[in-house]
């Protein structure tokens, strides 16, 4: 496309409306995406402040800076906020809000208003668990353990449980939306298996958010009408369990690790495939390979639960099922370095997120097998190896997905480019303060530092001063591109519909895209990632 | 992309079906579409439905094998007699729901009119006789947390048994009410003439709710009421 087109005036979806009514009553999916990121970017920042009071509390052995009550509840909420607030919806809010119909070539998702109503119900219940936050807070845990949670706190338990309750309806209703809209609303010619890997990931999250938020939902709706009726339901002395809570809340709770990572890894698939020139190795297999962690993850829960007191049958059956859940997330990992093998690739900043996220992953992942080991994880439990565990899996993968799929589609979304330097230099200092803060934990859970204590002994400072200085590196890893892109908005180079040169369906329409997507219903003709047609036709 | 087009951007594109049917929505290509992702939506959120109930059963069936002496004594007590009635009551509204969506197939407004209000009336009578046993239940204090009392043995089960009869029946209770707002919808929208023999998705999908509501009580029914009944 020559200059002089890009410099007309051109109706997009952000122009062609203006004024707050025209966006809080919107039923395009694309500002609807905006809406999102919006909002999960505050609650980010919100959680970021929580974690960094952490860290700054364990800077020293003696609980000096907070009470013991007040660290309760900032790693509460600081989980909360993370894991209900910003991960779970976060790419499945923006990106596949606003990219899900764009990659199949449909004017938008199947239900529009529905849409709308989700991002609604998510503020609602955003606002509940603020309030949680203000009144005092919430001493229990993200996971709201019973009896705990029903009988002994005195905090705001209540209103933060209605607000994960109400905020998992918007997971619902999102993941509904985007499974009838993958079936029915392809272009001409986009057959399932000529789908791009981020919509196949879409596709196996949405049956996750699906299946898996009802549990969570009723199980939480039991926390507060058992804190308020006494139903027994939980309590040992009507001849309840603590323990189904238990049962209930990981049958949801491990299916959602994989609500948080595998819209990432569907995001990684997109990058390496763009950055390296190569259609993905094994296609097929990494699309089932989502499909297959998204029903395995159903078979797991019970690994969470080694030590709780259940039978020693039931935990060697979930262990073995916890080793047959990573089969399908090591063929992913293999099967995208096998892309980059012989690939040309070239290392602009989605493509550096994307590499830390392989890295950071694998560890991860690796470690959660440690952990899926009965006899290691009896003995790591509750330490802050655990906490590693899930922070290189949920920061260092699903968050550096998030990041990678936000850069390579910001000048989509937004028509213009960021400085990639800066981006490039962001995402090697979001890795390194990332490893520095969150790689002594695993020593220190080894060495048996338990989680959740304010205070602890002295031969542990070390190794929590590396981390909580890691902490700051990384968090000015993450307010860097809070800086350029917003400068971007104004000042950055106008992007063209295509700057990586890569393929898909969305790569085709002007950025910003027009509101309903397409000038003309694409008509799709070869299948995703036909990088090699490219170089064919060139030779 | 030629110039001239740019301003179009905000009308749909014209190489879809010209828009026939004022029902159309503009993001869809035709009305079999819509109706596709429509019914498609309502399976989904049926599914979803099932998840949400199944926590509470599967609860209930753990009790239920863990204290079967007690589950017994307090199913007992429960009025089978009204229980059969409300069933009887709501397996003859999903006929009568089935009955308005054929006559909206066939287009026929005054029948899916009434068929529509004798379902609404059924429903109202379900809960109508719900809350006559709910209120039996607050004079026999069997309603955990208000001075509960139960003669048998093990009364502090009993109470959880309670818990969750309530919390079951107050789940399907809460799904009737829903119900019987969407079937009021429905109900203005027939009376509107917004039905086509072509476009009638709005009754058939909230005729498949309908019909879920009541096959979760099929479920209720003798799991609650049934259970132990012989010895
Ligand atoms: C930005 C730097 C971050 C730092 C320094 C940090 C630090 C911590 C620490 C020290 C804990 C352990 C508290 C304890 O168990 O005593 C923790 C827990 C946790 N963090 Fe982070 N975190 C960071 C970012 C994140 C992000 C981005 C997420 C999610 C996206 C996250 C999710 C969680 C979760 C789920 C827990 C568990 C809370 C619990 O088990 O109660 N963290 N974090
Ligand atoms: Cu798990």
């Amino acid at each position: 496309m020559d200059t002089d087109t890009l410099a007309l005036p051109r109706t997009h979806y952000l122009n062609a409306e203006f004024g707050l009514a025209s966006w809080l009553l919107t039923t395009d999916h694309k500002r609807i995406g905006l809406l999102f990121l919006g909002s999960i970017s505050m609650f980010f920042v919100l959680g970021g402040i929580f974690a960094g009071m952490i860290r700054l509390e364990l800077l020293t052995p003696p609980g000096d800076l907070v009470s013991d009550d007040t660290y309760n509840k900032l790693f509460t909420m600081h989980g909360i906020v993370m894991i209900f607030m910003f991960l779970i919806p976060s790419i499945p809010s923006v990106m596949g809000n606003f990219f899900v119909p764009i990659m199949i070539g449909a004017r938008d998702l199947a239900f529009p208003r529905l849409n709308l109503l989700s991002w609604y119900i998510f503020m609602i219940g955003g606002c509940f668990t603020l309030y949680a936050i203000v009144t005092g807070g919430v001493d229990t845990g993200w996971t709201f353990y019973t009896p705990f949670s029903t009988m002994a706190s005195t905090s705001n338990v209540m209103a933060a449980a209605v607000g994960i309750f109400i905020m998992g309806f918007s997971s619902i209703l999102t993941g509904l939306n985007f499974i009838v809209t993958i079936h029915t609303m392809r272009a001409p010619g986009m057959t399932w298996f000529r789908m791009p890997l981020f919509l196949w990931a879409m596709y196996a999250t949405s049956l996750i958010n699906v299946l898996g938020t009802p549990v969570l939902a009723i199980t939480i709706v039991s926390v507060a009408l058992e804190r308020a009726f006494h139903l027994g339901i939980f309590d040992p002395a009507y001849g309840g369990d603590p323990l189904l809570f238990q049962h209930l809340f990981w049958f949801y709770s491990h299916p959602a690790v994989y609500i948080m990572i595998l819209p990432s890894m569907g995001i990684v698939s997109e990058l390496i495939a763009a950055f390296s020139r190569k259609n993905i190795f094994g296609y097929t297999f990494v699309a089932f390979s989502s499909l297959a962690i998204a029903v395995f993850g159903f078979l797991v829960w019970g690994h969470h639960m080694f030590v709780a007191g259940m039978s020693v049958y039931g935990a060697m059956i979930f262990s073995v099922l916890s080793f047959l859940v990573a089969v399908p997330s090591a063929v992913k990992v293999f099967n995208w370095t096998a892309t980059l093998y012989k690939g040309s690739v070239s290392y602009q900043t989605p493509m550096l997120y994307a590499l830390g996220f392989i890295g950071l992953f694998t560890i991860g992942g690796l470690t959660g097998l440690f952990l899926a080991s009965l006899g290691i994880d009896v003995h790591v439990t509750d330490t802050y190896f655990v906490v590693a565990h899930f922070h290189y899996i949920m920061v260092g993968g699903a968050l550096m997905g998030y990041l990678g799929g936000l850069h390579y589609w910001w000048p989509k979304m937004t028509g213009r480019m960021y400085p990639d330097l800066w981006g490039r230099v962001a995402a090697v200092v979001t890795f390194l303060g990332f490893n520095l803060t969150f790689f002594p934990q695993f020593i220190l859970g080894y060495l048996g530092m338990p989680r959740r204590y304010h205070a602890y002994p002295p031969e542990f400072q070390a190794l929590n001063v590396l981390s909580t200085a890691g902490a700051s590196v990384m968090g000015i890893g993450y307010l860097m591109p809070a800086i350029y892109l917003f400068w971007s908005l104004k000042y950055g180079p106008i992007a063209g519909p295509n700057p990586w040169g890569a393929k898909g369906l969305e790569w085709t329409t002007p950025s910003p895209p027009p509101t309903f997507n397409f000038d003309e219903t694409p008509v799709v003709t070869e299948p995703a990632y036909a990088y090699d047609t490219v170089e064919k036709k060139l030779a | 992309m030629p110039k001239h087009e740019s301003s179009s951007a905000l009308v749909p594109d014209e190489n879809a079906a010209p828009a026939s049917d004022p029902a159309l929505r503009h993001h869809f290509d035709d009305l079999a579409q819509q109706h596709e992702a429509a019914t498609l939506g309502m399976w989904l959120f049926l599914a979803t439905e099932v998840m949400f109930f199944g926590g509470l059963f599967s609860a209930y069936m753990i009790y239920r094998v863990w204290y079967p002496g007690t589950w017994g004594d307090a199913s007992r007590t429960l009025d089978i007699t009204l229980g059969t009635v409300n069933t009887i009551v709501l397996i003859t509204s999903s006929l009568t729901m089935a009955l308005a969506v054929h006559a909206a197939a066939t287009n026929e407004r005054r029948k899916v009119m009434s068929f529509l209000v004798v379902t609404m009336v059924l429903g109202v009578a379900f809960l109508g006789i719900k809350s006559f046993e709910y209120y039996q239940k607050f004079a026999e204090h069997h309603v955990p947390g208000l001075d509960f009392r139960f003669e048998g043995q093990a009364p502090e089960r009993a109470n959880l048994f309670f818990s969750l009869y309530f919390a079951m029946t107050g789940l399907h209770a809460l799904h009737m009410i829903i119900g019987l707002g969407i079937l009021s919808v429905i109900l203005y929208m027939a009376w509107r003439g917004r039905f086509t023999e072509a476009w009638h998705t709005p009754v058939e999908i909230s005729g498949l709710y309908w019909h879920f509501v009541d096959i979760i009580w099929i479920f209720l029914f003798p799991l609650l009421y049934l259970v132990d009944r012989h010895r």
